[in-house]
Protein backbone atom coordinates (compact mmCIF):
# COMPACT_ATOMS: atom_id res chain seq x y z
CA UNK A 1 0.00 0.00 0.00
CA UNK A 2 1.33 3.40 -0.63
CA UNK A 3 2.00 4.97 2.47
CA UNK A 4 1.40 8.70 1.63
CA UNK A 5 -2.74 7.26 1.50
CA UNK A 6 -2.33 6.96 5.24
CA UNK A 7 -3.28 9.66 6.04
CA UNK A 8 -6.00 10.69 3.43
CA UNK A 9 -7.66 6.54 4.61
CA UNK A 10 -7.46 8.27 8.54
CA UNK A 11 -9.32 11.50 6.63
CA UNK A 12 -12.24 9.33 5.94
CA UNK A 13 -12.18 7.23 8.68
CA UNK A 14 -12.27 10.41 11.23
CA UNK A 15 -15.19 12.00 9.21
CA UNK A 16 -17.38 8.87 9.57
CA UNK A 17 -16.47 8.84 13.23
CA UNK A 18 -17.72 12.09 13.48
CA UNK A 19 -20.66 12.02 11.04
CA UNK A 20 -21.99 8.29 11.81
CA UNK A 21 -23.73 9.54 15.31
CA UNK A 22 -25.59 12.35 13.23
CA UNK A 23 -26.63 9.79 10.80
CA UNK A 24 -28.01 7.47 13.73
CA UNK A 25 -30.03 10.58 14.12
CA UNK A 26 -31.01 11.26 11.18
CA UNK A 27 -32.40 8.24 10.06
CA UNK A 28 -34.30 7.58 13.28
CA UNK A 29 -36.04 11.19 13.10
CA UNK A 30 -38.05 9.09 10.81
CA UNK A 31 -38.86 6.24 12.19
CA UNK A 32 -42.47 5.70 12.25
CA UNK A 33 -42.70 3.51 15.38
CA UNK A 34 -43.63 4.87 18.60
CA UNK A 35 -40.22 4.33 20.39
CA UNK A 36 -37.09 5.30 19.34
CA UNK A 37 -35.31 2.81 17.07
CA UNK A 38 -32.51 2.04 14.76
CA UNK A 39 -32.69 0.98 12.40
CA UNK A 40 -36.29 1.94 11.74
CA UNK A 41 -38.97 -0.44 10.15
CA UNK A 42 -41.48 2.37 9.14
CA UNK A 43 -41.18 5.68 7.88
CA UNK A 44 -42.69 8.75 9.00
CA UNK A 45 -42.72 12.44 9.41
CA UNK A 46 -44.55 13.12 12.19
CA UNK A 47 -42.08 13.72 14.79
CA UNK A 48 -41.20 16.57 13.25
CA UNK A 49 -44.74 18.34 13.52
CA UNK A 50 -44.32 17.12 17.37
CA UNK A 51 -41.28 19.17 17.54
CA UNK A 52 -43.35 22.47 17.45
CA UNK A 53 -46.58 21.01 19.87
CA UNK A 54 -43.93 20.35 22.45
CA UNK A 55 -44.68 23.53 25.00
CA UNK A 56 -41.43 23.50 27.05
CA UNK A 57 -39.41 23.17 23.60
CA UNK A 58 -40.58 26.39 22.13
CA UNK A 59 -40.01 28.51 25.45
CA UNK A 60 -36.73 26.68 26.20
CA UNK A 61 -35.82 27.52 22.46
CA UNK A 62 -36.69 30.82 22.76
CA UNK A 63 -35.32 31.21 26.61
CA UNK A 64 -31.78 29.42 24.84
CA UNK A 65 -31.92 31.73 21.85
CA UNK A 66 -32.26 34.72 23.94
CA UNK A 67 -29.43 33.42 26.54
CA UNK A 68 -27.06 32.70 23.47
CA UNK A 69 -27.35 35.82 21.65
CA UNK A 70 -27.28 38.00 25.14
CA UNK A 71 -24.03 35.97 27.09
CA UNK A 72 -22.38 35.83 23.32
CA UNK A 73 -23.09 39.96 22.99
CA UNK A 74 -21.45 40.61 26.85
CA UNK A 75 -18.76 37.93 26.12
CA UNK A 76 -17.51 39.48 23.30
CA UNK A 77 -17.89 43.38 25.12
CA UNK A 78 -16.10 41.85 28.07
CA UNK A 79 -13.11 39.68 25.93
CA UNK A 80 -12.32 42.11 23.06
CA UNK A 81 -11.25 44.81 25.29
CA UNK A 82 -9.41 42.07 27.53
CA UNK A 83 -7.79 40.22 24.63
CA UNK A 84 -6.63 43.71 23.54
CA UNK A 85 -5.07 44.64 26.73
CA UNK A 86 -3.29 41.19 27.11
CA UNK A 87 -2.25 41.57 23.42
CA UNK A 88 -1.05 45.29 23.30
CA UNK A 89 0.04 45.75 26.96
CA UNK A 90 2.87 44.23 28.64
CA UNK A 91 0.93 43.76 32.03
CA UNK A 92 2.84 42.26 35.29
CA UNK A 93 2.12 38.57 35.69
CA UNK A 94 0.60 38.20 32.34
CA UNK A 95 1.07 34.94 32.06
CA UNK A 96 -1.19 34.13 35.30
CA UNK A 97 -3.82 36.31 34.21
CA UNK A 98 -4.10 34.43 30.78
CA UNK A 99 -4.49 31.64 32.98
CA UNK A 100 -7.08 32.48 34.93
CA UNK A 101 -8.75 34.36 32.13
CA UNK A 102 -9.12 31.10 29.90
CA UNK A 103 -9.04 27.97 33.09
CA UNK A 104 -12.96 27.75 33.20
CA UNK A 105 -12.76 26.16 29.56
CA UNK A 106 -10.47 23.08 31.55
CA UNK A 107 -12.26 22.70 34.23
CA UNK A 108 -15.01 20.39 34.05
CA UNK A 109 -18.83 21.99 33.32
CA UNK A 110 -20.36 19.90 36.32
CA UNK A 111 -17.42 21.30 38.78
CA UNK A 112 -18.16 24.84 37.87
CA UNK A 113 -21.61 24.49 37.58
CA UNK A 114 -21.46 23.49 41.04
CA UNK A 115 -19.09 26.60 41.90
CA UNK A 116 -21.63 29.06 40.19
CA UNK A 117 -24.48 27.61 42.41
CA UNK A 118 -22.89 28.51 45.56
CA UNK A 119 -22.09 31.77 44.22
CA UNK A 120 -24.90 33.11 42.84
CA UNK A 121 -27.06 31.48 46.08
CA UNK A 122 -24.84 33.36 48.01
CA UNK A 123 -25.42 36.58 45.46
CA UNK A 124 -29.20 36.10 45.71
CA UNK A 125 -29.54 36.14 42.38
CA UNK A 126 -32.97 34.92 40.56
CA UNK A 127 -32.83 32.71 37.80
CA UNK A 128 -32.27 34.02 34.42
CA UNK A 129 -29.73 36.74 35.67
CA UNK A 130 -27.82 33.80 36.87
CA UNK A 131 -27.91 31.78 33.78
CA UNK A 132 -26.72 34.68 31.77
CA UNK A 133 -23.56 35.51 34.42
CA UNK A 134 -22.83 32.09 34.22
CA UNK A 135 -22.69 31.71 30.40
CA UNK A 136 -21.13 35.03 30.10
CA UNK A 137 -18.47 33.87 32.29
CA UNK A 138 -17.91 30.21 30.57
CA UNK A 139 -17.61 31.74 27.02
CA UNK A 140 -15.25 34.28 27.85
CA UNK A 141 -12.22 32.46 27.42
CA UNK A 142 -13.28 31.23 24.19
CA UNK A 143 -13.77 34.81 22.75
CA UNK A 144 -10.37 35.50 25.14
CA UNK A 145 -8.52 33.23 23.00
CA UNK A 146 -9.93 33.27 19.78
CA UNK A 147 -9.83 37.12 19.29
CA UNK A 148 -6.26 37.06 20.72
CA UNK A 149 -5.02 35.37 18.07
CA UNK A 150 -6.10 37.58 15.63
CA UNK A 151 -5.11 40.51 17.78
CA UNK A 152 -1.61 39.17 17.46
CA UNK A 153 -1.58 38.76 14.14
CA UNK A 154 -2.31 41.97 13.56
CA UNK A 155 0.88 44.29 13.73
CA UNK A 156 0.51 47.39 16.07
CA UNK A 157 2.13 49.62 14.39
CA UNK A 158 -1.02 50.20 12.18
CA UNK A 159 -2.53 51.42 15.45
CA UNK A 160 0.60 54.10 15.85
CA UNK A 161 0.06 54.92 11.95
CA UNK A 162 -3.41 56.21 12.61
CA UNK A 163 -2.44 57.74 15.58
CA UNK A 164 -0.12 59.88 14.19
CA UNK A 165 -2.81 60.69 11.51
CA UNK A 166 -4.51 62.24 14.08
CA UNK A 167 -6.77 59.39 15.26
CA UNK A 168 -7.55 58.55 19.19
CA UNK A 169 -6.67 55.27 20.35
CA UNK A 170 -10.42 54.39 20.39
CA UNK A 171 -10.93 55.64 17.16
CA UNK A 172 -7.69 53.92 15.72
CA UNK A 173 -9.54 50.90 17.28
CA UNK A 174 -12.36 51.07 15.39
CA UNK A 175 -11.39 52.44 12.32
CA UNK A 176 -8.03 49.87 11.98
CA UNK A 177 -8.09 47.27 14.53
CA UNK A 178 -11.37 46.41 14.40
CA UNK A 179 -12.15 46.17 10.46
CA UNK A 180 -9.08 43.92 10.79
CA UNK A 181 -9.98 41.33 13.36
CA UNK A 182 -13.28 41.07 12.51
CA UNK A 183 -13.32 37.55 11.08
CA UNK A 184 -11.58 36.64 14.30
CA UNK A 185 -14.53 38.31 16.48
CA UNK A 186 -17.06 36.39 13.79
CA UNK A 187 -15.61 33.39 14.58
CA UNK A 188 -15.60 33.87 18.47
CA UNK A 189 -19.18 34.94 18.52
CA UNK A 190 -20.40 31.48 16.71
CA UNK A 191 -18.46 29.80 18.76
CA UNK A 192 -19.59 31.23 21.78
CA UNK A 193 -23.15 31.51 20.76
CA UNK A 194 -22.38 27.32 19.84
CA UNK A 195 -21.09 26.61 23.14
CA UNK A 196 -23.97 28.38 25.23
CA UNK A 197 -27.06 27.24 22.89
CA UNK A 198 -25.31 23.36 23.43
CA UNK A 199 -24.34 24.06 27.27
CA UNK A 200 -25.93 21.38 29.66
CA UNK A 201 -23.70 20.99 33.06
CA UNK A 202 -23.60 24.54 34.01
CA UNK A 203 -27.27 25.09 32.93
CA UNK A 204 -28.29 22.14 35.27
CA UNK A 205 -27.35 23.55 38.32
CA UNK A 206 -28.57 27.28 37.75
CA UNK A 207 -32.05 26.43 35.67
CA UNK A 208 -34.93 26.74 38.31
CA UNK A 209 -38.64 27.32 38.04
CA UNK A 210 -40.00 28.65 34.69
CA UNK A 211 -36.73 28.96 33.31
CA UNK A 212 -35.11 26.51 31.40
CA UNK A 213 -33.06 26.37 28.20
CA UNK A 214 -33.21 23.77 25.56
CA UNK A 215 -30.83 20.73 26.32
CA UNK A 216 -32.56 20.74 29.59
CA UNK A 217 -35.63 20.51 28.10
CA UNK A 218 -34.48 17.84 25.89
CA UNK A 219 -33.09 15.89 29.22
CA UNK A 220 -36.67 16.40 31.41
CA UNK A 221 -38.20 15.45 27.81
CA UNK A 222 -36.14 12.22 27.40
CA UNK A 223 -36.85 10.75 31.14
CA UNK A 224 -40.61 10.60 30.50
CA UNK A 225 -40.88 10.10 26.82
CA UNK A 226 -38.79 7.72 24.52
CA UNK A 227 -40.21 8.79 21.21
CA UNK A 228 -38.38 9.78 17.77
CA UNK A 229 -39.33 13.59 18.47
CA UNK A 230 -36.00 13.86 20.34
CA UNK A 231 -34.02 12.76 16.84
CA UNK A 232 -36.44 14.98 15.09
CA UNK A 233 -35.45 18.17 17.24
CA UNK A 234 -31.91 16.91 17.25
CA UNK A 235 -31.95 16.59 13.72
CA UNK A 236 -33.12 20.21 13.42
CA UNK A 237 -30.30 21.53 16.10
CA UNK A 238 -27.61 20.59 13.66
CA UNK A 239 -29.45 21.87 10.85
CA UNK A 240 -29.29 25.10 12.48
CA UNK A 241 -26.30 24.71 13.83
CA UNK A 242 -24.68 23.75 10.44
CA UNK A 243 -26.95 26.88 8.77
CA UNK A 244 -25.24 29.63 11.13
CA UNK A 245 -21.55 28.94 10.52
CA UNK A 246 -22.59 29.06 6.72
CA UNK A 247 -24.10 32.33 7.08
CA UNK A 248 -21.49 34.16 8.67
CA UNK A 249 -19.02 32.35 6.56
CA UNK A 250 -21.27 33.99 3.40
CA UNK A 251 -21.51 37.16 5.46
CA UNK A 252 -18.03 37.72 6.84
CA UNK A 253 -15.70 35.26 4.93
CA UNK A 254 -14.69 33.79 8.49
CA UNK A 255 -12.17 31.43 6.53
CA UNK A 256 -10.76 34.50 4.99
CA UNK A 257 -9.63 35.21 8.48
CA UNK A 258 -9.47 32.36 10.94
CA UNK B 1 14.87 79.43 16.46
CA UNK B 2 14.61 76.54 14.95
CA UNK B 3 11.57 74.58 13.76
CA UNK B 4 12.38 71.30 16.14
CA UNK B 5 14.39 71.33 19.72
CA UNK B 6 15.01 68.82 21.62
CA UNK B 7 16.48 69.70 24.87
CA UNK B 8 18.07 67.72 27.98
CA UNK B 9 16.02 64.84 26.37
CA UNK B 10 15.94 61.69 28.65
CA UNK B 11 14.26 58.74 27.06
CA UNK B 12 13.60 54.65 28.84
CA UNK B 13 12.96 52.00 27.09
CA UNK B 14 11.27 50.11 29.68
CA UNK B 15 13.64 50.63 32.38
CA UNK B 16 16.62 50.60 30.95
CA UNK B 17 17.48 53.99 29.83
CA UNK B 18 17.72 54.62 26.04
CA UNK B 19 18.62 57.73 25.44
CA UNK B 20 20.45 60.32 27.58
CA UNK B 21 20.65 63.94 27.89
CA UNK B 22 19.92 64.26 23.88
CA UNK B 23 20.17 68.06 22.13
CA UNK B 24 19.04 68.88 18.91
CA UNK B 25 18.12 71.45 16.50
CA UNK B 26 16.70 70.85 13.22
CA UNK B 27 15.86 74.29 11.17
CA UNK B 28 12.98 74.45 9.06
CA UNK B 29 12.84 72.66 5.75
CA UNK B 30 15.73 70.94 6.31
CA UNK B 31 16.45 66.97 5.80
CA UNK B 32 18.18 65.41 9.27
CA UNK B 33 19.56 62.11 9.55
CA UNK B 34 19.63 60.11 12.82
CA UNK B 35 22.46 57.27 12.09
CA UNK B 36 23.59 55.10 13.98
CA UNK B 37 23.92 50.96 14.69
CA UNK B 38 20.43 49.23 16.11
CA UNK B 39 20.23 49.91 20.05
CA UNK B 40 21.99 53.14 19.53
CA UNK B 41 18.36 54.93 20.69
CA UNK B 42 17.71 56.92 17.47
CA UNK B 43 14.56 55.07 17.03
CA UNK B 44 13.27 55.37 20.42
CA UNK B 45 14.21 59.08 20.18
CA UNK B 46 12.25 59.39 16.79
CA UNK B 47 9.05 57.67 18.80
CA UNK B 48 9.44 60.50 21.19
CA UNK B 49 9.01 63.32 19.02
CA UNK B 50 5.82 61.36 17.23
CA UNK B 51 4.72 61.35 21.10
CA UNK B 52 4.31 57.46 20.84
CA UNK B 53 6.56 57.39 24.18
CA UNK B 54 6.82 59.94 26.97
CA UNK B 55 10.45 61.15 27.99
CA UNK B 56 11.89 60.80 31.48
CA UNK B 57 12.97 64.05 31.51
CA UNK B 58 13.70 67.14 28.85
CA UNK B 59 11.24 68.95 26.44
CA UNK B 60 10.28 68.94 22.85
CA UNK B 61 9.68 71.74 20.88
CA UNK B 62 8.18 72.03 17.43
CA UNK B 63 7.60 75.12 15.68
CA UNK B 64 7.68 77.09 18.88
CA UNK B 65 5.55 74.93 20.46
CA UNK B 66 6.41 73.16 23.12
CA UNK B 67 4.58 69.53 22.38
CA UNK B 68 6.35 67.46 25.30
CA UNK B 69 3.09 66.25 26.60
CA UNK B 70 0.76 67.25 23.77
CA UNK B 71 -0.64 63.53 22.58
CA UNK B 72 0.41 61.59 19.90
CA UNK B 73 -3.01 62.26 17.16
CA UNK B 74 -2.58 66.40 17.96
CA UNK B 75 1.05 66.80 16.93
CA UNK B 76 0.69 66.62 13.42
CA UNK B 77 3.54 64.74 12.72
CA UNK B 78 3.43 62.62 9.61
CA UNK B 79 5.45 59.57 10.05
CA UNK B 80 6.62 56.80 7.80
CA UNK B 81 7.67 52.80 9.23
CA UNK B 82 9.78 50.58 8.04
CA UNK B 83 6.88 48.10 7.69
CA UNK B 84 4.58 50.74 5.93
CA UNK B 85 1.98 50.14 8.18
CA UNK B 86 -0.84 50.43 5.52
CA UNK B 87 -3.84 49.57 6.92
CA UNK B 88 -4.66 45.87 5.35
CA UNK B 89 -8.54 46.82 4.96
CA UNK B 90 -8.56 49.97 3.01
CA UNK B 91 -7.47 50.81 -0.66
CA UNK B 92 -4.75 52.99 -1.60
CA UNK B 93 -6.88 56.17 -1.90
CA UNK B 94 -8.60 55.63 1.73
CA UNK B 95 -5.28 55.02 3.40
CA UNK B 96 -4.56 58.32 1.85
CA UNK B 97 -7.38 59.79 2.91
CA UNK B 98 -7.44 58.47 6.16
CA UNK B 99 -5.79 61.69 8.15
CA UNK B 100 -8.10 64.37 6.20
CA UNK B 101 -11.08 62.05 7.01
CA UNK B 102 -10.11 62.59 11.22
CA UNK B 103 -10.07 66.11 10.24
CA UNK B 104 -13.64 66.42 8.64
CA UNK B 105 -11.91 67.71 5.22
CA UNK B 106 -14.74 68.48 2.60
CA UNK B 107 -15.18 65.84 -0.30
CA UNK B 108 -14.08 67.72 -2.65
CA UNK B 109 -11.27 68.91 -1.23
CA UNK B 110 -10.29 65.67 0.20
CA UNK B 111 -10.00 63.99 -3.73
CA UNK B 112 -8.20 67.02 -4.58
CA UNK B 113 -5.47 66.39 -1.74
CA UNK B 114 -5.55 62.69 -2.04
CA UNK B 115 -5.39 63.07 -6.05
CA UNK B 116 -2.37 65.60 -5.32
CA UNK B 117 -0.49 63.09 -2.59
CA UNK B 118 -1.06 59.87 -5.35
CA UNK B 119 0.74 62.42 -8.07
CA UNK B 120 3.49 62.97 -6.23
CA UNK B 121 4.49 59.60 -5.45
CA UNK B 122 3.49 58.27 -8.88
CA UNK B 123 0.43 56.24 -7.84
CA UNK B 124 -2.72 57.95 -8.84
CA UNK B 125 -3.89 54.89 -11.31
CA UNK B 126 -3.39 52.65 -8.08
CA UNK B 127 -5.89 54.10 -6.38
CA UNK B 128 -8.40 51.71 -6.18
CA UNK B 129 -6.03 48.41 -5.06
CA UNK B 130 -5.80 47.26 -1.85
CA UNK B 131 -1.71 47.04 -0.10
CA UNK B 132 -1.91 43.75 -0.45
CA UNK B 133 -2.22 44.16 -4.32
CA UNK B 134 0.86 46.22 -4.23
CA UNK B 135 4.74 45.72 -4.28
CA UNK B 136 6.95 46.98 -1.30
CA UNK B 137 7.96 49.79 -3.30
CA UNK B 138 4.56 50.82 -3.95
CA UNK B 139 3.47 50.30 -0.36
CA UNK B 140 5.99 52.65 1.04
CA UNK B 141 4.69 55.59 -1.71
CA UNK B 142 1.05 54.65 -0.27
CA UNK B 143 3.03 55.37 3.55
CA UNK B 144 4.68 58.21 2.10
CA UNK B 145 1.50 60.05 0.19
CA UNK B 146 -0.41 59.45 3.61
CA UNK B 147 1.86 60.62 5.75
CA UNK B 148 2.41 64.03 3.56
CA UNK B 149 -1.35 64.33 2.85
CA UNK B 150 -2.21 65.70 6.23
CA UNK B 151 0.51 68.59 5.37
CA UNK B 152 2.29 67.87 8.65
CA UNK B 153 4.66 70.41 10.35
CA UNK B 154 7.62 67.71 10.32
CA UNK B 155 7.54 64.53 8.50
CA UNK B 156 9.53 61.03 10.45
CA UNK B 157 10.66 58.29 8.48
CA UNK B 158 12.36 55.45 10.26
CA UNK B 159 14.47 52.91 8.31
CA UNK B 160 11.95 53.60 5.14
CA UNK B 161 13.48 51.85 2.72
CA UNK B 162 15.29 49.10 4.53
CA UNK B 163 13.04 46.40 3.66
CA UNK B 164 13.46 47.51 -0.03
CA UNK B 165 16.16 45.37 -2.57
CA UNK B 166 19.21 47.53 -3.59
CA UNK B 167 17.79 48.83 -6.93
CA UNK B 168 14.43 50.18 -5.57
CA UNK B 169 16.27 51.56 -2.04
CA UNK B 170 18.38 53.65 -4.37
CA UNK B 171 15.12 54.68 -6.96
CA UNK B 172 12.94 55.44 -3.56
CA UNK B 173 16.32 57.54 -2.26
CA UNK B 174 16.39 59.91 -5.35
CA UNK B 175 12.67 60.35 -5.04
CA UNK B 176 12.45 60.92 -1.27
CA UNK B 177 15.17 63.72 -1.94
CA UNK B 178 12.89 65.26 -4.76
CA UNK B 179 9.61 64.91 -2.64
CA UNK B 180 11.14 66.47 0.25
CA UNK B 181 12.61 69.20 -2.17
CA UNK B 182 9.25 70.17 -3.88
CA UNK B 183 7.15 70.15 -0.75
CA UNK B 184 9.82 71.60 1.77
CA UNK B 185 8.83 69.51 4.15
CA UNK B 186 11.25 69.36 7.45
CA UNK B 187 12.48 65.54 7.97
CA UNK B 188 13.69 63.48 10.44
CA UNK B 189 15.14 60.82 9.01
CA UNK B 190 16.13 57.31 10.76
CA UNK B 191 18.82 55.25 9.16
CA UNK B 192 21.32 52.77 10.09
CA UNK B 193 22.50 52.94 6.36
CA UNK B 194 25.64 55.31 6.18
CA UNK B 195 25.37 55.55 2.48
CA UNK B 196 21.64 56.33 2.78
CA UNK B 197 22.39 59.57 4.92
CA UNK B 198 25.09 60.80 3.02
CA UNK B 199 23.07 61.01 -0.32
CA UNK B 200 20.05 62.33 1.64
CA UNK B 201 20.89 64.05 4.46
CA UNK B 202 21.13 68.44 4.93
CA UNK B 203 22.88 67.31 8.32
CA UNK B 204 23.81 63.72 9.80
CA UNK B 205 23.56 63.32 13.32
CA UNK B 206 25.60 60.18 14.41
CA UNK B 207 24.31 58.38 17.70
CA UNK B 208 25.52 55.58 19.57
CA UNK B 209 24.58 54.14 22.85
CA UNK B 210 21.65 56.65 23.55
CA UNK B 211 24.22 59.75 22.43
CA UNK B 212 25.03 62.25 20.17
CA UNK B 213 28.70 60.76 18.77
CA UNK B 214 29.07 63.94 16.44
CA UNK B 215 27.00 65.86 13.65
CA UNK B 216 27.37 67.97 10.78
CA UNK B 217 27.14 68.08 7.29
CA UNK B 218 27.64 64.71 4.67
CA UNK B 219 31.01 65.74 3.69
CA UNK B 220 31.89 67.41 6.77
CA UNK B 221 30.98 63.30 8.87
CA UNK B 222 32.58 62.05 5.86
CA UNK B 223 35.63 63.75 5.50
CA UNK B 224 36.35 64.41 9.10
CA UNK B 225 34.92 62.04 11.55
CA UNK B 226 35.93 62.59 15.07
CA UNK B 227 36.11 59.33 16.64
CA UNK B 228 36.72 56.21 16.19
CA UNK B 229 33.69 55.42 16.16
CA UNK B 230 32.20 57.64 13.46
CA UNK B 231 35.27 56.83 11.40
CA UNK B 232 34.62 52.81 11.34
CA UNK B 233 31.10 54.19 10.29
CA UNK B 234 32.02 56.33 7.52
CA UNK B 235 34.42 53.43 6.11
CA UNK B 236 37.49 54.46 7.40
CA UNK B 237 38.84 51.11 7.64
CA UNK B 238 42.31 51.60 8.96
CA UNK B 239 42.04 52.54 12.57
CA UNK B 240 45.22 52.81 14.32
CA UNK B 241 45.90 53.44 18.10
CA UNK B 242 48.50 56.70 18.53
CA UNK B 243 51.28 54.62 19.21
CA UNK B 244 51.29 52.52 16.26
CA UNK B 245 52.02 56.04 14.14
CA UNK B 246 55.29 57.52 12.96
CA UNK B 247 56.36 60.26 16.03
CA UNK B 248 55.91 63.54 13.09
CA UNK B 249 52.25 62.76 12.73
CA UNK B 250 51.64 61.86 16.19
CA UNK B 251 53.10 65.27 17.24
CA UNK B 252 51.45 67.29 15.12
CA UNK B 253 48.08 66.28 17.06
CA UNK B 254 48.85 65.66 20.31
CA UNK B 255 45.38 65.09 21.32
CA UNK B 256 44.59 62.21 19.18
CA UNK B 257 44.21 58.93 20.64
CA UNK B 258 44.06 57.31 17.11
CA UNK B 259 44.43 57.77 13.62
CA UNK B 260 42.49 56.47 10.83
CA UNK B 261 43.09 55.89 6.79
CA UNK B 262 40.51 55.24 4.15
CA UNK B 263 41.37 52.18 2.05
CA UNK B 264 41.36 54.01 -1.10
CA UNK B 265 44.62 56.27 0.60
CA UNK B 266 46.76 53.88 1.35
CA UNK B 267 49.68 53.70 -1.24
CA UNK B 268 51.06 49.92 -2.22
CA UNK B 269 54.14 49.31 -3.30
CA UNK B 270 56.17 51.94 -2.06
CA UNK B 271 57.09 53.00 1.52
CA UNK B 272 58.39 52.54 4.82
CA UNK B 273 56.04 49.43 5.90
CA UNK B 274 56.01 45.96 4.64
CA UNK B 275 52.82 43.79 4.54
CA UNK B 276 52.00 40.47 3.13
CA UNK B 277 48.57 40.07 1.80
CA UNK B 278 46.07 37.75 3.66
CA UNK B 279 43.25 38.61 0.80
CA UNK B 280 43.11 39.93 -2.48
CA UNK B 281 39.77 40.13 -3.93
CA UNK B 282 37.58 42.04 -6.43
CA UNK B 283 35.22 44.40 -6.57
CA UNK B 284 34.68 45.36 -9.89
CA UNK B 285 35.96 49.12 -9.63
CA UNK B 286 39.21 48.02 -7.94
CA UNK B 287 41.25 45.22 -5.78
CA UNK B 288 40.55 45.56 -2.42
CA UNK B 289 43.91 44.28 -0.81
CA UNK B 290 44.26 42.88 2.99
CA UNK B 291 47.77 43.18 4.71
CA UNK B 292 49.14 41.89 7.44
CA UNK B 293 51.81 44.32 8.56
CA UNK B 294 53.57 45.33 11.70
CA UNK B 295 51.06 48.06 12.38
CA UNK B 296 48.43 45.54 12.48
CA UNK B 297 45.44 44.58 9.82
CA UNK B 298 45.29 47.02 6.72
CA UNK B 299 43.01 47.28 3.78
CA UNK B 300 44.05 49.16 0.71
CA UNK B 301 42.56 49.71 -2.80
CA UNK B 302 44.76 49.08 -5.42
CA UNK B 303 43.66 49.53 -9.45
CA UNK B 304 42.64 46.26 -11.32
CA UNK B 305 45.72 45.67 -12.88
CA UNK B 306 47.96 45.34 -9.76
CA UNK B 307 49.26 42.15 -9.73
CA UNK B 308 50.37 41.57 -5.76
CA UNK B 309 49.33 37.73 -5.05
CA UNK B 310 47.72 35.98 -1.93
CA UNK B 311 50.97 35.30 0.13
CA UNK B 312 53.21 37.70 -1.20
CA UNK B 313 55.52 40.39 0.48
CA UNK B 314 54.87 44.31 -0.43
CA UNK B 315 55.59 47.83 1.44
CA UNK B 316 53.17 50.35 1.76
CA UNK B 317 52.46 54.22 2.60
CA UNK B 318 50.07 55.74 4.89
CA UNK B 319 50.22 59.02 4.06
CA UNK B 320 50.17 61.49 6.71
CA UNK B 321 47.91 64.54 5.27
CA UNK B 322 45.59 61.80 4.24
CA UNK B 323 45.07 60.54 7.75
CA UNK B 324 42.30 61.34 10.00
CA UNK B 325 43.02 62.64 13.85
CA UNK B 326 40.64 60.88 16.21
CA UNK B 327 39.76 61.34 19.58
CA UNK B 328 38.01 58.62 21.53
CA UNK B 329 35.20 59.97 23.64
Amino acid sequence: MNSSRVPIIILYLTLVFLVGPFLVVFIAAFGGEPTLKFPPTSFSTQWFTKVFEVESFRSSFLTSLGLGLMSTSLALALGIPVAYALSRFRLPGAVVIQTVLTSPALVPGLVVGLALLQYFINLGGSVYPSLLAAHTALLLPYVVRVVSTSLINLKPDIEEAAISLGASRLTAFRLVVLPNIRGGVAAAAVLAFITSFDQVAVSLFLTGPGVSTLPISMLTFMEYNYDPTIAALSTLLIIFSIGLVLVFERVLGLSRYV
Amino acid sequence: MSHLQLDHLHLRYGNAPAVEDLNLEVQDGELVSLLGPSGCGKTTTMRAVAGLLAPAGGTITLGGQDITRLPANRRDIGLVFQSYALFPHLSTFENVAFGLRLRKVQDAELRRRVGDALEVVGLSEFAARLPANLSGGQQQRVALARAIVIEPRLLLLDEPLSNLDAKLRLDMRGELRRIQRELGVTMLYVTHDQDEALALSDRIVIMRAGRIEQQGTPEQVYARPGTPFVADFMGWQNILSAGNVPEPLRRTHPAATHFAWRPESVTLGAGPTSGRVLARTYQGEHLEFLLDSPLGRVKAFAPVTAQWAEGSELTFTLPPERAAALRDA
